[in-house]
Parts: C-alpha cells; sequence; structure tokens
C-alpha cells in the first residue's frame, strides 16, 4: 500500500457513486450483484496492486485506489426484508467506480 | 512461496448432499460436504500435480511447503479470542486495535505478515457487523487460522447479502430492528476481525477467563458470546 499522501484519489470521503455496469474478462474483484448499483464512499484504503493483472503474473501497475463503498440493503435487494437501515460494504478498486450525477 | 497475493482459497467446486447438523447449542450451520467423500476433485488432482512440478523443479521444496502448512496450523481462533479478551479489558490496547490492527497485534507478538491488511470492526449496540466474501473465502488466516467449511459454501455466501438477519438468526443471533446489520463483503486486500460485544456480568474477569467466551464464529459476526452455559459450567 501507498501512502494516502502520495495517491491521487478521484473520490473523497462522501461522495456518492456508481458501481460500472459492465462485464469483465478473467479475475476480477468487484462482485456482479453491485455492479449498476450506488453507493458511498466510506473509506480510502489507499493504492493497491491491480488484481485484474496479478492474477495474470503482471506486476499489478498502476497501482490503484482502493476504497470502502457502502450500500444501502434496500437499495441491492428489491423487497429487502430487513430495516432500512442495514448496509452492506464493499472494497472496490477506483476504476470500477463512476461519479453520479 | 510462489504467487500468493490472496490468502483465499477457491470454493468453486459443486455441493453434493445436503445433510443439516444441529450443534450444541440448537443452531443449524448451512449444509457442506464430506471433504474426504468420493473421487478426488479435478482441483485436488490439479493441485497435487502443481505442487508435485513446483518440488520437482527446484521452485519450492517439500519442507517449505510443510512449513507454511506448519505456520497455518498454528493459527487458531484461540489467538484471536486472546486479541478479543485484551481489547476487552484494556481500552489503550482496543483503540489501537481498531485504528492500526497489525501493529497492535505485534504488541502481543502475532505477526499477520503482508499478504493482506487487516481490519478490526466493532460490534455495539447499534450495529452488528459480519463478514463474508462473496467471491471466494477471503478470511483473517494468520490470525484464525484455516475457515470453516460452511464460510466457504455457496450457501453462506450468497445468502448472507441478501437475507444477513435470516441467516443470522439460523446461527442462533437475533438482531434486534433497532440495531444495524452491516455485511462486509471482502472483497480485495483487507481481511476483517469482528470484535464483539462483551457480555454483561463479565466484569473483572481475567482475560484468559474471557478469551474462553469468545469463539471463531464470534469474531466472524455469526455469534455472540454467550455468559449463560459457560457461566454455569464453571
Amino acid at each position: 500500500m501507498t501512502a494516502h499522501s502520495q495517491i491521487a484519489t478521484r473520490f473523497k470521503v462522501g461522495a456518492r457513486v456508481r458501481i460500472a455496469d459492465r462485464s469483465a474478462l478473467g479475475h476480477c474483484r468487484t462482485p456482479w450483484y453491485l455492479r449498476g448499483r450506488i453507493g458511498e464512499i466510506v473509506e480510502v484504503h489507499g493504492a493497491y496492486h491491480d488484481p485484474e493483472r496479478l492474477a495474470y503474473h503482471k506486476p499489478g501497475l498502476p497501482l490503484q485506489v482502493l476504497y470502502k463503498v457502502r450500500f444501502l440493503q434496500s437499495d441491492l435487494w428489491p423487497g429487502y426484508h430487513g430495516p432500512a437501515t442495514d448496509h452492506l460494504e464493499a472494497d472496490i478498486y477506483e476504476y470500477w467506480l463512476e461519479p453520479t450525477l | 512461496m510462489m504467487h500468493d497475493d490472496h490468502d483465499h482459497d477457491h470454493a468453486g467446486d459443486g455441493h453434493g448432499h445436503h445433510h443439516d447438523h444441529s450443534h450444541e447449542h440448537g443452531h443449524v450451520h448451512p449444509p457442506q460436504k464430506d471433504h474426504d467423500a468420493g473421487p478426488m476433485s479435478a482441483y485436488e488432482v490439479l493441485e497435487e500435480a502443481v505442487r508435485t512440478l513446483l518440488v520437482e523443479k527446484g521452485i519450492v521444496t517439500a519442507d517449505e511447503i510443510a512449513a507454511q502448512i506448519d505456520l497455518m496450523d498454528s493459527r487458531t481462533p484461540s489467538l484471536g479470542a486472546k486479541v478479543v479478551a485484551r481489547a476487552w479489558n484494556d481500552p489503550g490496547f482496543k483503540s489501537r486495535l481498531l485504528a492500526d490492527t497489525k501493529s497492535a497485534l505485534l504488541e502481543m507478538d502475532i505477526d499477520i505478515g503482508t499478504l493482506a491488511e487487516f481490519r478490526t470492526i466493532e460490534n455495539t449496540s447499534d450495529t452488528h457487523n459480519v463478514v463474508v466474501c462473496t467471491l471466494c473465502s477471503c478470511y483473517p488466516k494468520l490470525l484464525l487460522g484455516v475457515p470453516p467449511a460452511w464460510y466457504k459454501s455457496l450457501a453462506y455466501r450468497s445468502r448472507v447479502v441478501v437475507d444477513p438477519r435470516g441467516v443470522l438468526a439460523e446461527f442462533g443471533v437475533r438482531v434486534p430492528a433497532g440495531t444495524e446489520v452491516r455485511v462486509h463483503d471482502s472483497t480485495a486486500d483487507l481481511r476483517y476481525l469482528i470484535l464483539p460485544v462483551r457480555p454483561a456480568g463479565t466484569e473483572g474477569w481475567s482475560e484468559d477467563r474471557l478469551s474462553a467466551l469468545v469463539t471463531r464464529d464470534t469474531m466472524i459476526g455469526t455469534a455472540v458470546p454467550e455468559l449463560e452455559h459457560k457461566a454455569a459450567a464453571e
């Protein structure tokens, strides 16, 4: 990981983001059930080697900023049973995130 | 070791017959197949072939593989339980654990290595946290040891994100409606340890006594530490 001060981050804590709704060939760490969904950045983890390249014995560069994104369960699952305050969080790399309008 | 950036197993194999089994405290775990039932799977054959080739070509030695297995076997949930008990009894340690898990663990001479980063997440009366890896089976192995088979099962991985309260109830955990349930899908480079809520009635207990309350599942979030049956046994 690289220290926060050394990396350029596209999104700040509190930003609303959409997970890109696209497919990826091969190894990918973005779950299907989150694609196209909107959440909120709750933490900037730092810069990490890119798993989609590491998986194929590449160096994993350029480094990718990793964020913790929080979703409302009721936004993910129509008819979610639990209270409206229930959430789900996942760690998502920057190139899977899009700004919301 | 060779390319080893993720400390997970790929739980892509199928699932055989379903046989729920009750535990002493009456909950039912998701179904799982017996590991040694039937012929070797294609993945098991592949693993053996690759491992044999790596040793024959001198890329790793059998001793190095054995040493790594010994390291993994030395890590058990009792290690995590000691950490939780320390955090319960030492507010300074708890805040350091929440702020920088790796450094705090080094205070206890626990080295979790550099393969993945660790985060500790505190359960409170306001929020109950539970961990899953929907993509495979990422798990804080270097603190808790090898994950339970159900953690890798398709049933747990797919259901706990959609219906966490239902799955938790099957584990015997009923989260009040006023408490938020927060699911953590460990999709990337971080591994999550849950710091469970200290049970009431344990004031003044030693760390050793407290750690006996901390089971593996309480550190995944699929159980909460219980006082009753432990206290009754003393």
